[in-house]
């Protein structure tokens, strides 16, 4: 439950920022550790991306890259709020930032299944 | 707890990241088409000194920038400060960035 | 207590400092009723032992700010009709500052950060000076209206989560302040009021959530403010300077 003075667009945009951020920041030692196989152990590696033709593997990969859209869209959203000038539409930049990281991670899903 | 150094490394790395981010999307968007294989990806990178430099100033601006971000949520969530929030903050990035360059040399090489 | 379609049921936090709970009042409801009102009703005919603290009733003090339904609030000018919900409201005193007692709070830290972050003019001139005279018109000076009309109130300063899970963060209003004393072209020293406002609790904390923006009862805008210091101090850092 969101507390009353919390619950504002911008608000929901930061939590989003942190969540995704604090996601991907522990996503990453996972996917190096993964990538590092290709060095002396192949068949791992590919042992695992054959475990990615999941259904189920692919709805997380959706998942991961809606991470990295959204921090990436609201990570652009932060950088116009502080080093451009002033705009008062920040609410829709939020909105489009969300709607643009959805749109990037579903082409994702759909290329992926 | 964040001067003004340390909001700057965040907000360089993450200016540089835009583009590779993009890119790097672009790229899986590109390549889990007709599903992924070692094979298919090492086939890309191996030997490239163009994904050498990409991934490798992606690895060096996200462990600065993921380290200094789990910094404030560990601050602000856990209290950790001080010493003990330095600490942190270089062991994560020290993690993220050994793990990530070995993972680079791995594609790479 | 019945519900009664005349009667306010008010819940109230009574302690001092971090010991307390909330009370419940049953207030008449009246026509044209301020938050304020009901608090002033309930010390005047159910308990005089109740504190609060208020002066001008007209929304320009700036001290009778409380957190009225978790949302922090001006009570002198907050209707009832505006916030109640199911015939109830709850008070409480503002959040992120100690409690004196019951729904007065010690602004001590509010203003020891206002100073802190260097929200103290450095003259240029002394009496005998003839006066300077500014534009009206220069951008500096039009961006500078847009942020001095703050009562001190301290809504900002509860509605943040950055002052909250940050106890050095200097918070909006004192930020929002520097910025205009930065922007002023009397100020003799503006790169002491850069160096205030980054370091530990500096304007670099914020993360533009926005709350404070939303609930200032006077429409200011620190968050616009502190996007502004960031660009100040980054541009200086990379002039040179600090």
């Amino acid at each position: 439950m969101i507390r009353p003075h919390r619950s504002h667009p911008l608000w929901i945009a930061y939590l989003l920022h942190r969540l995704s951020g604090l996601g991907l920041a522990l996503f990453l030692p996972v996917h190096f550790y993964v990538l590092a196989f290709a060095l002396n152990q192949p068949e791992r590696l590919d042992a695992f991306l054959r475990f990615a033709d999941d259904p189920l593997v692919k709805v997380a990969e959706f998942g991961l890259v809606f991470l990295l859209a959204v921090h990436v869209f609201g990570g652009l959203r932060l950088l116009a709020l502080e080093f451009l000038p002033w705009s008062p539409r920040q609410k829709t930049m939020a909105a489009s930032a969300v709607a643009a990281a959805f749109l990037v991670a579903g082409t994702f899903f759909l290329q992926a299944v | 707890m964040l001067g003004l150094r340390l909001y700057m490394a965040q907000r360089l790395s993450a200016m540089v990241m835009i583009p590779l981010t993009l890119g790097h999307i672009a790229v899986m968007i590109y390549a889990v088409q007709d599903g992924l294989s070692a094979a298919e990806i090492l086939g890309r990178t191996k030997g490239s000194d163009i994904w050498f430099i990409f991934y490798g100033l992606f690895v060096l601006a996200v462990s600065l920038h993921a380290a200094i971000g789990l910094r404030v949520v560990v601050h602000e969530t856990l209290g950790l400060k001080g010493r003990a929030l330095d600490v942190f903050m270089w062991l994560a990035g020290l993690l993220l960035l050994v793990t990530g360059l070995r993972a680079v040399l791995a594609v790479t090489l | 207590m019945t519900a009664d379609s005349n009667g306010l049921h008010v819940d109230v936090w009574r302690g001092s400092g971090t010991e307390g709970r909330f009370e419940r009042f049953l207030v008449p409801m009246q026509e044209s009723q301020t938050i304020l009102d009901v608090v002033a009703w309930i010390q005047q005919y159910a308990d005089p032992t109740l504190s609060y603290r208020y002066a001008c009733r007209v929304g320009m003090c700036g001290s009778c700010a409380m957190m009225v339904n978790g949302v922090p609030r001006w009570t002198c000018r907050t209707h009832i009709k505006k916030v109640i919900k199911d015939n109830a409201i709850t008070i409480a005193p503002l959040r992120n500052l100690p409690v004196i007692k019951d729904l007065a709070a010690d602004m001590d830290p509010f203003f020891d950060k206002w100073v802190a972050a260097g929200g103290v003019h450095h003259p240029t001139r002394d009496r005998n000076d003839e006066i300077e005279k500014l534009s009206p018109a220069t951008p500096e000076r039009i961006e500078t209206d847009t942020g001095i009309e703050c009562i001190n109130c301290s809504v900002c300063y509860a509605a943040c989560d950055t002052v909250s899970s940050n106890v050095d963060f200097l918070g909006p209003a004192a930020l929002q302040r520097a910025w205009t004393l930065y922007l002023d072209p009397k100020d003799a020293d503006p790169g002491v009021i850069l160096e205030a406002v980054s370091g530990r609790g500096g304007c670099h904390n914020c993360h533009s959530q926005g709350s404070c923006t939303l609930h200032c009862p006077n429409g200011l805008n620190p968050m616009k403010a502190i996007a502004g210091l960031k660009r100040a101090t980054v541009s200086s850092f990379f002039k040179g300077g600090r």
